[in-house]
């Protein structure tokens, strides 16, 4: 597509790559069948294509975000599944995280939106204070319908909803350690223990460790280690994410000093995502972009590790599981057959639900910040699901595993707890 | 880049009445179905043929035939042009607006109303894309024929806007084959229904008028649609050719023999190098040209099949001959296929032309493309629907260069009046649009285009449905 930016403009190195980006875009428009808000809304600004022009138009004007923009920006789930679609290989990921990051700067939003995002931007990355105010929401959680009327408060109303009613206690699991290898040692590889699925879903990292030791894995869990930095980085809060990058690749270089990791493996594929790309977020931080560029090729989701290690084929258990592939794991890491493969091999009946490309609804923040399409991609979602008449759902992100459960009273698990108990761990409680 | 293209001028008395133009048509649709902020408005204001552009004055998003008609009522009361929108994948510019008509976008409107498979046929409303039909009636057995590469996307609508065609439909024919009827919304507001679920209708074929009318005639709303039964088995199998003009002739010798496989798509050797990068379908790199054939029926009609036309192979030296070994591999194959021109994206811009030729031209007009594309120091990759002549060379060029942008263009002029001279037409299945506009004269004489523009003012005495499409400016009978 033809670009008009000054060179000027083009010194700045993120104007730059925008510019790389937009040129491989023919404006062929295959991207907006597959996009999830266009599906719902039928605007082609709520596409990616129109979100492509929208953000090109404002870079090459060099102008501040204006509302109309940011409508339809903060509508992307960054769900990329217009990359899966998109023939001519446009890197929209890094397009759209150049606008978030722009209109960051850019853009004063309303006082209430700006409240809300700080006050997710302040919590939800720290495990700590996310409990808290999990525990804060089953005291206020009565006055949810109250704060509903009340603008201000609208957004942390759509929070309360969101959040589990029950807490389980803190996992050890989760906390800095080096869980030893069962047997003889074949590997050793970081786990990187994440932000806010440890409060809401421990198992998911004791089951990790359970089956990674019991494979002859250790795993560590480095000391300094925390958020990956995705949900500050989809608010366009480049610094706050940054940093986290910095602090985790610190983190991790030092835990593969000591003795060498084969792998940093990711229960999240949200957050995969995000390590896999430290390479490309610090690659202008020259104290860092060589160090990062080690972690993310270090990165692997839970599923591509075990497939290397060669588990032994199971008998058939009779559980029909509908397999979820999170928009991170199928559009972003491009990861597609090996989780199913795992959990055929390891004896459960596994299908798939038909438009597996459209988002479940969560995206990060989104569920919070755009209740309403949110809503509706989980309906949607969890109709084709129960189509398939399954005992239980698997996937392989936490924020996917909320999203749908708030939806459907099918049990609904990290893929990598049905493996555990696959290969002798304990029966997940939910089943 | 200066443009040789031209769009009609602006009628100032609309721009004039824009802020109560607008006003009006906000109370005519329901909230958030208008939008008429400038920069809402940048991403309307071009399709898939992106080096000309023109942004209306507002774009409507109609959720029902109703008010489809509310806004077309207005439009025809108070004299502004309107151009239809499917999903914009035009190639041929036919969704591009001008600054003065409001754009009416189908793509809210994007319901499948009635699967009816006793009768095999579908009604859907005009924002259902192509593959949703297909995708929607495939677990009975059934699909919808017509196949435009951008299936994926582009809208019933847009398809009998355009007669669209499609890989397979040198056996299904094209969008006009396939089509039963329309509920179609006149410029006046009137709502029409031509044809139905029967083959045929009494009275005058509107319906094969209306089919390729690229919008002037009215806004298709609904469609229904013949649906067929898949067959029991489907094969395509890649061969591959030391040269282009190889390819070619064995393409006519197949046809020539009166054998009428499913497909027969051409890909010369940027093409293959471009798609293979793309789909890792499997497609062979050391051939010069390659021809998709596909076959279908039972494994014994699709293997008697396949043997004639490796005999005609043989004859023009076919190098190799990969048969697919299972739906994976095939639906590669036709994935890389289908994605050519956006994966040509990665390598340049380009500009994709639609020239059908007789079969017995297509060497000859294969080998005259490269040399006239060569000749203006650019690059051609040619990928198309061999079988039925409909060749889509695409003139790489660098769109960011006006010199470079204005000699693709030349050359692409150049092609289509080639593809004229070789007795083929200017069009086989993306449309005029404005592209090929002024081309008409190259295709038609005064007297057949007079009859032509005569039927469209039938419809729209006022000329204002996509107005700056399909016939050259000059020469238009005074609105």
């Amino acid at each position: 597509m033809q670009t008009n930016f000054s060179l000027e403009q083009l010194a700045d190195p993120h104007v730059a790559e925008s510019e790389k980006i937009l040129r491989k875009c023919v404006h062929c428009g295959f991207c907006t069948a597959t996009c999830p808000t266009y599906v719902l809304l039928g605007d082609e600004l709520d596409s990616p294509r129109g979100r492509i022009y929208l953000i090109k138009d404002m870079l090459e004007n060099g102008r501040p975000a204006d509302s109309e923009t940011v409508t339809h920006i903060d509508r992307c789930l960054s769900c990329l599944s217009c990359m899966t679609t998109c023939p001519s290989g446009v890197d929209y990921m890094h397009l759209v995280d150049h606008a978030r990051i722009h209109i960051e700067k850019t853009y004063r939003r309303p006082f209430k939106d700006r409240f809300a995002r700080a006050v997710i931007a302040a919590t939800l990355p720290y495990p700590k204070r996310f409990r808290l105010a999990l525990r804060a929401a089953g005291i206020v959680r009565p006055v949810s319908g109250l704060l509903k009327r009340i603008p201000l408060l609208r957004t942390f109303a759509v929070m309360l909803d969101l959040a589990p009613a029950t807490l389980p206690p803190a996992s050890a699991a989760a906390r800095p350690k080096i869980h030893a290898a069962k047997g003889a040692r074949r590997g050793r590889v970081a786990l990187l223990t994440g932000c806010a699925q440890p409060v809401l879903r421990p198992e998911i990292n004791e089951a990790t460790v359970r089956l990674l030791t019991g494979q002859g894995i250790e795993v560590v869990v480095a000391e300094g280690e925390g958020c990956c930095g995705a949900l500050v980085h989809h608010m366009g809060r480049e610094d706050q994410a940054l940093k986290a990058a910095r602090r985790n690749v610190d983190a991790w270089l030092k835990a593969t000093e000591e003795s060498s990791l084969d792998a940093i493996v990711v229960t999240a594929s949200g957050c995969g995502t995000m390590i896999k790309d430290y390479g490309h977020v610090l690659r202008l931080d020259p104290g860092y972009a060589e160090k990062a560029a080690k972690v993310s090729a270090m990165a692997k989701d839970i599923t591509e590790y075990l497939a290397e290690l060669d588990l032994p084929e199971q008998e058939a258990r009779g559980l029909t599981v509908a397999y979820h592939s999170a928009c991170s794991m199928q559009h972003a890491q491009k990861i597609t057959t090996v989780p199913k493969q795992l959990l055929k091999r390891a004896g459960f009946t596994v299908r798939d639900p038909a438009e597996g490309h459209l988002c479940c609804g969560s995206a990060g923040t989104y569920n919070i910040l755009q209740p309403e399409i949110s809503a509706k991609l989980k309906a949607r979602k969890v109709r084709n699901i129960e189509a398939t008449r399954p005992n239980a759902i698997a996937t392989g992100n936490i924020g996917c595993i909320m999203q749908i459960a708030s939806g459907t009273k099918v049990p609904i698990l990290h893929t990598v707890e049905l493996l555990d108990w696959a290969y002798g761990g304990p029966k997940p409680a939910e089943l | 880049m200066p443009e040789t293209i031209g769009f009609l001028k602006p009628r100032q008395a609309v721009l004039d009445r824009r802020r109560e133009i607008i006003a009006d048509l906000t109370d005519l649709l329901p909230d958030g179905c208008l939008i008429s902020d400038e920069r809402g408005l940048k991403p309307f204001e071009t399709d898939a043929f992106l080096a000309y552009r023109r942004l209306p004055l507002a774009v409507a998003l109609p959720e029902t035939t109703g008010q489809v008609a509310a806004v077309l009522k207005y439009c025809s009361r108070y004299g502004i042009p309107v151009v239809p929108r499917g999903a914009g994948t035009s190639l041929s510019g036919g969704a591009i607006p001008q600054e003065d008509a409001i754009v009416v976008g189908l793509s809210k409107m994007s319901r499948i109303l009635d699967i009816d498979l006793f009768n095999r046929t579908a009604t859907v409303q005009a924002g259902v894309t192509n593959l949703n039909i297909s995708e929607t009636v495939s677990p009975d057995g059934f699909f919808y024929a017509p196949d435009p590469s951008s299936q994926l996307a582009c809208t019933i609508g847009g398809n009998i806007g355009m007669n669209s065609g499609g890989a397979h439909c040198l056996k299904y024919g094209v969008t006009t084959n396939n089509l039963l009827g329309v509920k179609m919304v006149l410029f006046d507001g009137t709502v029409i229904e031509l044809g139905g679920k029967a083959l045929d209708a009494p009275g005058y074929d509107l319906l094969g008028l209306v089919c390729g009318s690229e919008g002037q005639l009215g806004i298709v709303t609904e469609a229904t649609v013949r649906l067929i039964a898949k067959p029991e088995g489907a094969r395509p199998v890649l061969f591959g050719f030391a040269s282009s003009e190889a390819a070619g002739s064995c393409v006519a010798d197949i046809i020539g023999a009166g054998i009428i496989p499913v497909a027969i798509e051409f890909m010369d050797r940027p093409a293959i190098e471009i798609c293979e990068a793309f789909a890792h379908a499997g497609y062979p790199l050391d051939v010069e040209a390659l021809l998709i054939v596909e076959v279908e029926g039972s494994e014994a009609e699709m293997d008697a099949m396949l043997q004639s036309i490796i005999e005609i192979a043989r004859r023009h030296d076919v190098m190799t001959i990969k048969e697919s070994q299972s739906a994976l591999e095939a639906a590669l194959i036709w994935k890389g296929r289908k994605s050519a021109f956006g994966a040509t994206g990665r390598i340049a811009d380009y500009i994709c032309m639609d020239g059908t030729v007789p079969l017995s031209q297509l060497s000859h007009v294969l080998r005259r493309t490269g040399e006239i594309v060569a000749g203006y120091g650019l690059r051609v990759a040619n990928v198309f629907h061999a079988g039925d002549g409909n060749m889509h060379p695409l003139i790489l060029y660098n769109i960011n260069d006006p010199e470079d942008a204005a000699r693709a263009e030349a050359a692409g002029n150049d092609i289509l009046r080639l593809c004229v001279d070789a007795g083929g037409c200017l069009t086989g299945e993306h449309g005029v649009g404005i592209e090929k506009r002024e081309l008409m004269r190259h295709q038609y004489s005064q007297a057949d285009l007079n009859q032509q523009m005569a039927a469209r003012a039938a419809f729209d005495p006022q000329w204002l449905l996509n107005p700056s499409k399909v016939f050259p400016l000059e020469g238009r009978p005074a609105a």
